[in-house]
């Protein structure tokens, strides 16, 4: 902290040019100490993200006449789940369907997600919990930075596996449909079907760790101002 | 002259046919419309019967098919059929009878004569596990599992019995199914004895059929050797008559030949009494003898056992009330239903008021038991309860329901049926705790009250509204033959599944995907996995050759409901169905040298037409 405060000292008194000043500001911005309420932010951050593993992240419901209550597929971090009752195995039931249009059936061994998403949001719980222990701004930023990317990464991951799965039909199918991209978020008809793709969970908890390591650096960056003014 | 001294005696005659034709027409015409006032009130009973598209019935009724060897499953209160269980005959419809398990099930038999159905009971109620259901023709007796509507064992033919028409009747706690032999027959069974020998070398048979309590598996606990009278209906005792078992008998005259006449001499015949809980006692310390595998004990050299109580005469029905305090027996060739007391009839035995003795077996003093003579009607034959007191009481020959109380014995109401009932049954109407509120008169004729299908006809259930003061007809409805007894059951007691789990199938021939689908030839014979799936028979083609052993396992590994798939091979007599997740086997010898194809029998989906493959039979 000595460091930063002499550091401030010394810059406010020199007259440099934009650049100099730019990157000095930036310097003194991510050289900030964390205050104890950035920290817990982190940590709860770090914990959250543990709740992703036991909710879907994303769900599907297809409705149709013979299924009023809806086909459902949850889509985990590492696994796919259709819904399953005594009298009914939705997933099953969704290939049995795909296939007529020629559309690969979900594996999950198809899905490479599976096994480099837990690996990365157990890299972002370690992040965040990094930045809470060594207590500097600028690991907060690049935790954040990385989880910006990690999240773009994932939802355009996401959209081309619906665009492969929609795209690359079985030219022998019985029944031929024109390529097409199930829906990501929203509605969508799909022959006899009405399907609806929406967040669930952990998508939301996603959300939340964003969010609150964003938190983290504006109370961090808040706090900080304070006591240098 | 003479023509004049003639023509009044004409004259008269003719009058009197006019007046008798009027008087009929008259009668009949005073029946119609007592029917049409019992249906006043038609937007009234069509109300009460409607259910909507897509509700759901109140109570499921399993009728007794008869010589049809099925059970058809019924809604109420709409009456309307939904499905035929099949139990001691093919069924093509569900394939039943045609792969290895129901075909060995059903042992080479093609037709059985399901007569009395019997739901599971726990403290003498319903617990909706199993129904049993027995073979008058030839004496089996069938567990159908309501977790799936299947039947899942026939016990028989048992040995000793012959004609298994008194049962199945159940102990209130499921200990065991009971049945009596109809007919008679020197014993063990393969013992040719002249018909003139009847009375001294034939004998009834009484049989406890165990059950076991977590599965429902049935096997011959004991057996009790009985004169040769015909042993009809029966009831197990319940509350202070649990522990006992009743039967009617008819042709206690043990007679031969034209029984129209010769077993219908005597005014009374009897009710049977039988301890089994004393029964088992006696089997436990031995006192019996093995015929042809059975543990039979006789009641004449064991005391104790059973008892004979005088009933009216060629009685059909005998019916223990809810409480278990009554026994009613009816005497169908009268008009009266006796209604005995339990507490007189074990006062009796204690201080041993008998009235004499018959092949050995002490007979209860009529006056000591009897405690109300009912005059219910023409021909009564089956009593039901409700949750008032009430009792209903089928009239054979009168065509009628009468109503009446227990305790007071008086007649509340009557109601007229079409035509010539047999059984009745009302909701949940043979346990400790009625439900009232519906019955139905299982009737005999239907004399041409529907659209005119020729003259083989259906035979007429008529549901009757029972939870007021009047009986109301509500329903006619047409069953297939023959509806003898049925069962009435509060449609939540059952929770039936309508897939079966794939976890749940042990069976090692059942394959799941695709690609494990495949043909092994050894030799003389040839083994298929084969997978039903919308909509594809896989392997599409299986070659054998002529007089090869062929057997096809078939997995159906749908999980939705009602995805069935079937295998019909053409001109080799094979038709399966496979419900989803289950694997069902085939077996046949391929004798017929060419080219046969196999087709889904049971629609399943928009390429159904092209679910279809090739068994190429190439010749020696």
């Amino acid at each position: 902290m000595a460091d930063r405060s002499e550091y401030i000292a010394e810059t406010e008194s020199t007259s440099d040019g934009w650049l100099t000043r730019f990157l000095n500001n930036k310097f003194l911005f991510l050289e900030q100490p964390l205050p104890p309420g950035s920290r817990l932010f982190a940590v709860i951050a770090a914990l959250s993200l543990a709740i992703v593993f036991f909710f879907p992240l994303w769900n599907m419901t297809f409705y149709s006449n013979q299924y009023t209550d809806g086909l459902t597929l949850d889509i985990y971090a590492y696994h796919l789940e259709g819904g399953k009752t005594p009298n009914r195995d939705d997933l099953l039931e969704i290939n049995s369907l795909n296939h007529y249009i020629g559309m690969r059936p979900l594996l999950e061994s198809d899905f490479a997600e599976f096994l480099w998403l837990p690996f990365a949001i157990g890299g972002l719980m370690l992040l965040a919990l990094r930045a809470a222990v060594l207590g500097k701004m600028s690991k907060l930023v690049d935790v954040f930075v990385i989880f910006v990317y990690f999240s773009l990464y994932s939802f355009w991951s996401f959209y081309y596996r619906l665009y492969t799965y929609g795209h690359h039909l079985d030219p022998t199918a019985a029944i031929k449909v024109p390529p097409f991209t199930p829906p990501l978020f929203g509605e969508q008809e799909v022959g006899n079907f009405t399907v609806y793709s929406y967040p669930e969970v952990s998508s939301y908890i996603f959300f939340i760790y964003g969010f609150l390591l964003l938190a983290a650096i504006l109370w961090a960056w808040r706090v900080n101002r304070k006591a240098d003014a | 002259m003479k023509n004049l001294i003639k023509k009044p005696k004409f004259l008269w005659i003719g009058i009197g046919v006019i007046i008798l034709a009027s008087l009929m027409v008259i009668g009949s015409c005073g029946r119609r419309t007592a029917m049409k006032q019992e249906r006043g009130g038609a937007a009234e009973a069509a109300t009460m019967t409607y259910v909507a598209p897509g509700d759901i019935d109140e109570y499921y009724v399993f009728y007794s098919g008869g010589h049809s060897g099925n059970v058809y499953v019924a809604g109420i209160p709409s009456m309307r059929h939904i499905a035929t269980i099949p139990v001691f005959a093919k069924y093509p419809a569900t394939g039943y009878g045609f792969d290895k398990e129901t075909k060995e099930m059903l042992g080479g038999f093609e037709w059985g004569d399901v007569h009395h159905p019997a739901l599971s009971e726990t403290k003498g109620d319903y617990d909706g596990r199993w129904l049993f259901v027995n073979d008058n023709g030839n004496n089996r007796i069938a567990r159908i599992d309501l977790r799936d509507f299947k039947t899942k064992q026939i016990l028989g033919p048992v040995p000793n019995v012959s004609g298994f028409h008194g049962g199945a009747f159940i102990t209130p706690n499921s200990e065991y199914v009971l049945a009596a032999s109809r007919f008679s027959i020197p014993l063990p069974k393969k013992t040719a004895v002249p018909v003139e020998e009847y009375a001294t070398k034939y004998k009834g048979v009484v049989s406890g059929i165990s059950i076991k309590p977590d599965t429902g598996e049935m096997s011959v606990g004991w057996q009790i050797e009985m004169p040769p009278y015909a042993y009809d209906l029966g009831d197990a005792g319940k509350g202070p008559s649990d522990g006992w078992a009743f039967w009617t008998t008819y042709n206690t005259e043990k007679a031969i030949g034209k029984l129209e006449v010769t077993s219908t001499q005597r005014e009374r015949d009897y009710i049977v009494a039988v301890n089994w809980k004393e029964v088992e006692k006696a089997v436990q310390a031995g006192k019996t003898k093995i015929v042809d595998g059975v543990p039979v004990v006789d009641p004449v050299a064991t005391p104790g056992l059973v008892y004979l109580i005088p009933c009216s005469k060629s009685p059909h029905g005998v019916d223990i009330s809810p409480d278990g305090k009554w026994i009613i027996g009816s005497g169908k060739l009268q008009s009266i239903t006796t209604a005995y007391s339990v507490d007189k009839m074990l006062a009796a035995i204690q201080n041993k008021k008998f009235s004499g003795e018959e092949d050995g077996l002490p007979i209860l003093d009529y006056d000591f038991v009897k405690e109300a003579e009912v005059n219910v009607g023409l021909g009564p034959l089956h009593t039901q309860f409700d949750n008032q007191g009430y009792a209903y009481t089928s009239l054979f020959v009168e065509s009628a329901v009468a109503k009446w109380k227990l305790g007071t014995w008086e007649i509340a109401d009557k109601i007229p049926i079409t035509y010539n009932i047999g059984h009745l049954a009302t909701a949940e109407g043979d346990t400790v705790d009625p439900d009232g509120k519906y019955l139905i008169a299982l009737n005999k004729l239907s004399h041409g009250t529907h659209l005119n299908v020729g003259p083989s006809q259906p035979e007429s259930s008529q549901l009757i509204g029972i939870d007021g003061e009047k009986m109301k007809l509500l329903y006619n409805a047409f069953t297939e033959p023959e509806p003898h007894y049925a069962q009435i059951i509060k449609a939540d007691k059952l929770k039936p599944i309508e897939v079966y789990p794939k976890e749940e199938n042990k069976n090692p021939n059942a394959i799941w995907e695709i690609n494990d689908a495949k043909i092994e030839t050894g030799p003389g014979t040839v083994t298929v996995k084969t997978i039903l799936v919308r909509s594809t028979i896989t392997p599409t083609a299986i070659e054998v050759n002529q007089g090869d052993k062929v057997t096809i396992h078939l997995t159906n590994i749908e999980q939705t409901t009602d995805e069935l798939h079937g295998f019909g091979l053409l001109e080799y007599n094979i038709n399966v169905v496979v419900d989803p997740g289950e694997t069902k086997t085939i077996e046949f010898v391929a004798d017929k040298p060419g080219v046969y194809a196999y087709y889904c029998t049971n629609f399943c989906s928009a390429l159904h037409q092209e679910m279809q493959g090739y068994l190429v039979v190439k010749p020696k």
